[in-house]
């Protein structure tokens, strides 16, 4: 799609100029203005934008909040407190901030799911998918460190919690954690290099995304059909079409975000946090934030050993591999047809995923003991089956539905109000090649 | 790399090139050492890392947790009932045999001498109160073998601190001590 030449025309004399010496404009207008994205897209797709606007939400909260905050075990805590009370409008920057980052995984994880149901992630756009899982990567570790800041209860035994993953591998894991500690245990020196990681990733964040968009314009998008544009008559130009398509959905998550800012900001935080970290008292119960659950879960569900591998060792292997698979995903799926529309079986096990997932994070909340275990289990094994041998065998055996010829053939069905059962009218009805 | 003359020969472009590439890939990774040993334990991290506990007040019974290295160490003056009933377990019925003891030989037995303060002062228990699952502190006088019980995923250490039940794979640590009079024990 970046392939077709560009129809940026620049008319005053300073765009002229400028444009014979840095086509900034002009890439501008070639990607956000000109460019064809599919007709048939719809809100599952917004998510992209959603997403942008989020970082560029945390980022201005985050590097305001910068500016009033100390990362010192000392005076972090009270530091965050005095944001929240003597700092003008601290209370509303900090509350959007942790608030955001929950409502950056609330668009990711939609985002994600979107790309499975449509297998978004397919050939030719498999770097594309990948480069999103590390962004998914990083939003984690980011996410982590910035909870660890406050130096509350649930920070510091989050903290302690979940660099003692690393102690369970074997030989070398000890020194791997105080490493990444800086000490014997979450201390001063741990604060200090997470508060500068965490002012760090987000931008990496930032540049994977450059990436991430780049990968997009250079394949296109997919869309709910699954089938590739063909035509020009399957297009329609970024702007207006999208922009106020992502416009409409970004002010309705906004609007969404603001209720829980303003009417319930501490509804998905954990109340422990607001005591200060108390390095000789663990909490009675530790949970992460919500968006780890389904992983802290998974992690949970092996408590028992594998040959040489012990629990321990096994139940971090589990959560790892759990978002490694990810990677592997665009060569899991030996379907040909993208789109879950065409696919009843697949989309059958699609919507188990999902209940699945959430299922998962519930369980996460719960104690670890009785039925509970078993429940995990049989969840943490559905969520790799899904992976390594459902998607496999499905492409083999699955008969998928006839595919349209085009995606102006899909919409002029749907249009015509057959849902895509009449393909002879679709087929009539005017499809001008070029 | 090869020569790009006519003759053949290595030039001496060739020369300069591999040999620049050479120190500048010898130079990159030593100017990144330093970024990365930055990370390690500092010198006062390290230098703290010894202590003095004076006992003298702990009957039997009586516990005490001082801080060591930023992590808790439990000191127990056990009762005699105690130490009964870790002698009377099998080693067989342990979850981890190993006695986990700094002051001993790696490969010692979890037996109750061996992870106790040692001959004639087998009442004292000295350990580092971390779970050796994913580091929460356990609580004292608790769980199904009267000994520790960590409430984050459930497991449960007898009155030697050997693991008994529950996803932790080892008995807690027993760190480096020794008594440097009747009533100071110095850890580190
Ligand atoms: C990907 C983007 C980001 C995510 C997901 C994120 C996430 C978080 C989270 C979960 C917290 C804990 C909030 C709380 O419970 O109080 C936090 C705190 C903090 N973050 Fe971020 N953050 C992001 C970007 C940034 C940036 C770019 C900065 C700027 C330097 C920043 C600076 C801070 C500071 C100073 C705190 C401590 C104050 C507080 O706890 O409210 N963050 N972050
Ligand atoms: S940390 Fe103690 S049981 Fe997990």
């Amino acid at each position: 799609m970046s392939g077709d030449h560009s129809t940026y025309n620049p008319t005053t004399g300073f765009g002229k100029w400028m444009d014979s010496r840095l086509p900034l404009m002009r890439l501008t207008h070639d990607s956000f203005v000109s460019y064809p994205v599919p007709r048939n897209l719809n809100y599952a797709y917004t998510f992209g934008a959603i997403l942008s606007m989020m970082l560029v939400v945390q980022l201005l909260t985050g590097i305001v909040l910068a500016m009033h905050y100390a990362a010192s075990t000392g005076i972090a805590f009270n530091s965050v407190e005095h944001i929240m009370r003597d700092v003008n409008f601290g209370w509303l920057l900090r509350y959007m901030h942790a608030n955001g980052a929950s409502f950056f995984f609330v668009a990711v994880y939609l985002h994600i799911a979107r790309g499975m149901y449509y297998g978004s992630y397919k050939a030719p756009r498999e770097v594309l998918w990948i480069l999103g899982v590390v962004i998914l990567l990083l939003m984690m570790a980011t996410a982590f460190m910035g909870y660890v800041l406050p130096w509350g209860q649930m920070s510091f035994w989050g903290a302690t919690v979940i660099t003692g993953f690393f102690t369970a591998f074997p030989g070398i894991g000890e020194t791997i954690q105080q490493f990444l500690l800086g000490g014997f245990a979450v201390d001063n020196a741990t604060l200090n290099r997470f508060y500068s990681l965490h002012y760090l990733l987000p931008f990496m964040i930032a540049g994977v995304v450059v990436l991430h968009v780049w990968a997009l314009h250079v394949t296109g998008q997919t869309n709910p059909t699954g089938i590739e544009i063909k035509s020009k008559t399957d297009t329609v130009q970024f702007t207006p079409y999208a922009t106020i398509k992502d416009g409409l959905a970004t002010s309705v998550f906004l609007l969404v975000f603001c209720w829980f800012v303003f009417y319930m900001p501490n509804f998905l935080g954990h109340a422990d946090n607001y005591i200060q970290a108390n390095s000789l008292k663990t909490p009675a119960h530790i949970v992460p934030e919500w968006y780890f659950l389904p992983f802290y879960a998974i992690l949970r569900a092996i408590t028992f050993s594998i040959g040489p591998i012990d629990s321990k060792l096994g139940g971090v292997l589990a959560m790892f591999g759990s978002i490694a698979v990810l990677f592997l995903l665009p060569w899991l799926d030996t379907s040909k047809v993208r789109s879950a529309v065409y696919r009843p079986w697949y989309k059958l096990f699609f919507w188990l995923f999902v209940a699945n997932a959430i299922f998962l994070g519930w369980l996460g909340a719960k104690p670890a003991e009785g039925t509970y275990t078993t429940l995990a289990q049989i969840s943490t094994l559905f969520y790799f089956a899904f992976f390594l041998v459902i998607l496999p065998v499905l492409g083999l055996i699955e008969t998928p539905r006839r595919l349209p010829n085009s995606i102006t053939e899909a919409v002029l069905a749907k249009r015509s109000g057959s849902g895509g059962s009449k393909p002879a009218a679709a087929a009539a009805s005017p499809e001008t090649r070029g | 790399m090869t020569a790009n003359d006519a003759s053949g020969e290595p030039t001496r472009r060739d020369f300069l090139y591999i040999a620049t590439g050479m120190a500048g890939v010898v130079g990159a990774a030593t100017a990144v050492w330093p970024f990365i040993d930055q990370m390690a334990p500092d010198a006062s991290t390290l230098a703290a890392s010894s202590i003095e506990v004076n006992v003298a007040s702990l009957e039997p019974g009586m516990s005490l947790t001082v801080k060591w290295r930023g992590k808790p160490v439990f000191i127990r003056n056990r009762t005699d009932k105690e130490i009964e009933e870790a002698k009377a377990v099998a080693l067989d019925d342990l979850k981890d045999p190993l006695a986990r003891n700094a002051n001993l030989q790696a490969g010692a037995e979890a037996t109750d001498i061996d992870r106790s303060a040692g001959e004639g002062n087998e009442n004292w228990l000295v350990m580092i109160g971390v779970c050796t699952h994913l580091g929460c502190i356990p609580l004292g006088q608790a769980g199904d073998f009267g000994g520790w019980f960590c409430p984050c995923h459930g497991s449960h250490y007898d009155t030697a601190g050997r693991i008994r039940k529950g996803p932790a794979p080892e008995n807690m640590a027993v760190p480096l001590f020794s008594f440097t009079s009747d009533t100071v024990i110095k850890i580190g």
